[in-house]
C-alpha cells in the first residue's frame, strides 16, 4: 500500500518535470509533435525503471558507509559515497547503450523510430536526478526504489505528452508575438502546467 | 578555411549571438531550479564555468583515442570526474550554498550544455579554441542565470545577496513582496521574457 501511494506521488506529486523541474532540455527539445514525444516518454520511464533499482543495490551494498560489511568485518568503516555520481552516471550510459543494442537487434522497427533519442537518455536529467533524490532519501527496499522509478517515469511520460499536445495546437491556431514563437512560448505553457501541477502539492497519501 | 572563426568569437558568441541557455536551449533544468535568490544561482554558474572549461580541454586532448561507440560513456566519466571535485570544494568551503544547491551539483553531470558542447565543439577543435569555447559558453550560461535571479530574488524577496534593497518604508505604505516570484514556474516566465527582449533586438533569431 505504502508504494502504491509512493507511486502516485511520484507521478502527480512529485512530478520530475513541473515540481523538480528535470529533464527539461529533452523535454523542450522533442516535445514538437505528440508521437516522437510519447516514444521519447516511454523510452525514459522504461530507464528509471531499470536504472532505479541497479543503482539503489549499487548504493546499499558499494557505496553507502559500511555498505560493503558483506565483504568481512574489516569494510565497515569503508565510506564510499563519494563515488557515487560516476557510478550512477556508468550505470546509466552503460544501460543506454545497452538497451540500444538489444532494441536495434530484436525490434528494428522500434529501434527506428526511436533510435536518435536512445543516447539522448543517458543525459536526461531526470534519470540521474531519479537516482541522486534515491540515495537522499534513502528508501526501504529496492522494490520501493522500482515504484519511485516507475512514477517517476509515468509522471515524465504524462508531461511531455501533454505540453507536445498544446504545442502542436498552439502552433497551428494562435497567434504568437513573433519573438515569443517557438521556444518562448513553450516555456511560457510550462510553467502554466507547472502552477497547475502545484495544486497537487497539498495532497498527502 | 576563409571563414574559419576566430578564437575571440569563439569566445564572445556564446554570450548573446549563441547563448547556450535562451538560443542553443540548453541547460534549462539548473537554471530554473538554482535561481531563486542570486548567490546559489552565481556558485551554479561558477561551478559550471569551471567543469566546462576543463571538460572540453580534457575530451579535446583525447579526442582521437575515443572509439565513436563508447564516446558518451567516456564523455560522462570525464565530466563525472570534475564535478565530484567541485561537489568535495563545495562541501569544504562554501557548505551553506552547497546544502541548498542539493542535487544540482551533481545534475551538472547531465547538464545539457556540457554534453553539447563536448559533442559540439571539443570532440573536432584543439584544446584552446576548445577551452576558450568552455569559458565562453560558461560565462553565457551564467549571465542568464544571474538576470533570472537577480528579478526573482528582488521581486519575490526584495533582497539581494541577502540584503534589503527595498526600503522598509516602501512595505508600511503597502508594497508586498510577490511570493510566486518564488516558486519554480517563475522562473520559466522570467526566461520567456528574457527570450522574448532578447529576440525582439536580434530578429534574425526569430522562429517562422
Amino acid at each position: 500500500m505504502e508504494n502504491l501511494n509512493l507511486f502516485i506521488r511520484s507521478i502527480f506529486v512529485d512530478n520530475m518535470v513541473f515540481a523538480y523541474f528535470l529533464g527539461m532540455c529533452s523535454f523542450l527539445a522533442v516535445s514538437k509533435n505528440v508521437k516522437t514525444a510519447f516514444g521519447l516518454g516511454v523510452a525514459v520511464t522504461f530507464m528509471l525503471i531499470v536504472t532505479l533499482p541497479i543503482n539503489y543495490l549499487l548504493e546499499n551494498y558499494v557505496l553507502k558507509q559500511g555498505a560493503l560489511v558483506w565483504l568481512g568485518e574489516e569494510f565497515a568503516d569503508v565510506d564510499l559515497s563519494f563515488l557515487s555520481l560516476v557510478m550512477f552516471i556508468a550505470v546509466i550510459a552503460s544501460m543506454t547503450q545497452l538497451v540500444e543494442m538489444a532494441v536495434e537487434k530484436y525490434s528494428p522497427s522500434l529501434y527506428a523510430s526511436l533510435g536518435i533519442f536512445l543516447p539522448l537518455i543517458a543525459v536526461n536529467c531526470a534519470i540521474l536526478g531519479g537516482s541522486l533524490f534515491m540515495q537522499q532519501r534513502g528508501f526501504a527496499n529496492v522494490w520501493t526504489a522500482t515504484c519511485a522509478g516507475a512514477g517517476w517515469g509515468l509522471g515524465w511520460l504524462l508531461a511531455i505528452t501533454a505540453i507536445a499536445a498544446i504545442r502542436e495546437r498552439v502552433a497551428s491556431y494562435s497567434n504568437v508575438p513573433p519573438a515569443l514563437r517557438g521556444i518562448g512560448i513553450t516555456f511560457i505553457l510550462c510553467a502554466l502546467m507547472g502552477i497547475a501541477f502545484m495544486s497537487f502539492l497539498g495532497i498527502k497519501l | 578555411m576563409a571563414d574559419k572563426i576566430t578564437n575571440k568569437q569563439i569566445f564572445f558568441n556564446p554570450f548573446s549571438k549563441d547563448n547556450p541557455v535562451i538560443v542553443q536551449v540548453l541547460g534549462i533544468c539548473s537554471c530554473l531550479a538554482v535561481t531563486a535568490k542570486l548567490e546559489p544561482a552565481i556558485v551554479m554558474g561558477l561551478s559550471v564555468i569551471a567543469v566546462l572549461a576543463f571538460a572540453n580541454v580534457i575530451i579535446s586532448l583525447i579526442r582521437n583515442t575515443i572509439p565513436t561507440n563508447i564516446r558518451i560513456i567516456v564523455q560522462l566519466v570525464v565530466v563525472a570526474g570534475l564535478v565530484i571535485v567541485v561537489n568535495q570544494l563545495l562541501l569544504a568551503y562554501a557548505y551553506d550554498v552547497s546544502k541548498q544547491l542539493s542535487v544540482f551539483i551533481g545534475l551538472i553531470i547531465t547538464n545539457c550544455i556540457l554534453m553539447g558542447r563536448l559533442e559540439a565543439f571539443a570532440m573536432g577543435n584543439k584544446p584552446w579554441p576548445a577551452f576558450l569555447d568552455g569559458i565562453g559558453n560558461g560565462i553565457g550560461y551564467t549571465i542568464i542565470l544571474i538576470i533570472v535571479a537577480f528579478f526573482r530574488e528582488l521581486l519575490g524577496s526584495g533582497t539581494l545577496l541577502g540584503f534589503q534593497v527595498i526600503p522598509p518604508s516602501f512595505y508600511e505604505a503597502g508594497y508586498a513582496n510577490n511570493g510566486l516570484m518564488i516558486l519554480p514556474p517563475m522562473a520559466l516566465i522570467v526566461v520567456a521574457c528574457v527570450i522574448w527582449v532578447h529576440r525582439s533586438i536580434n530578429k534574425d533569431l526569430q522562429e517562422k
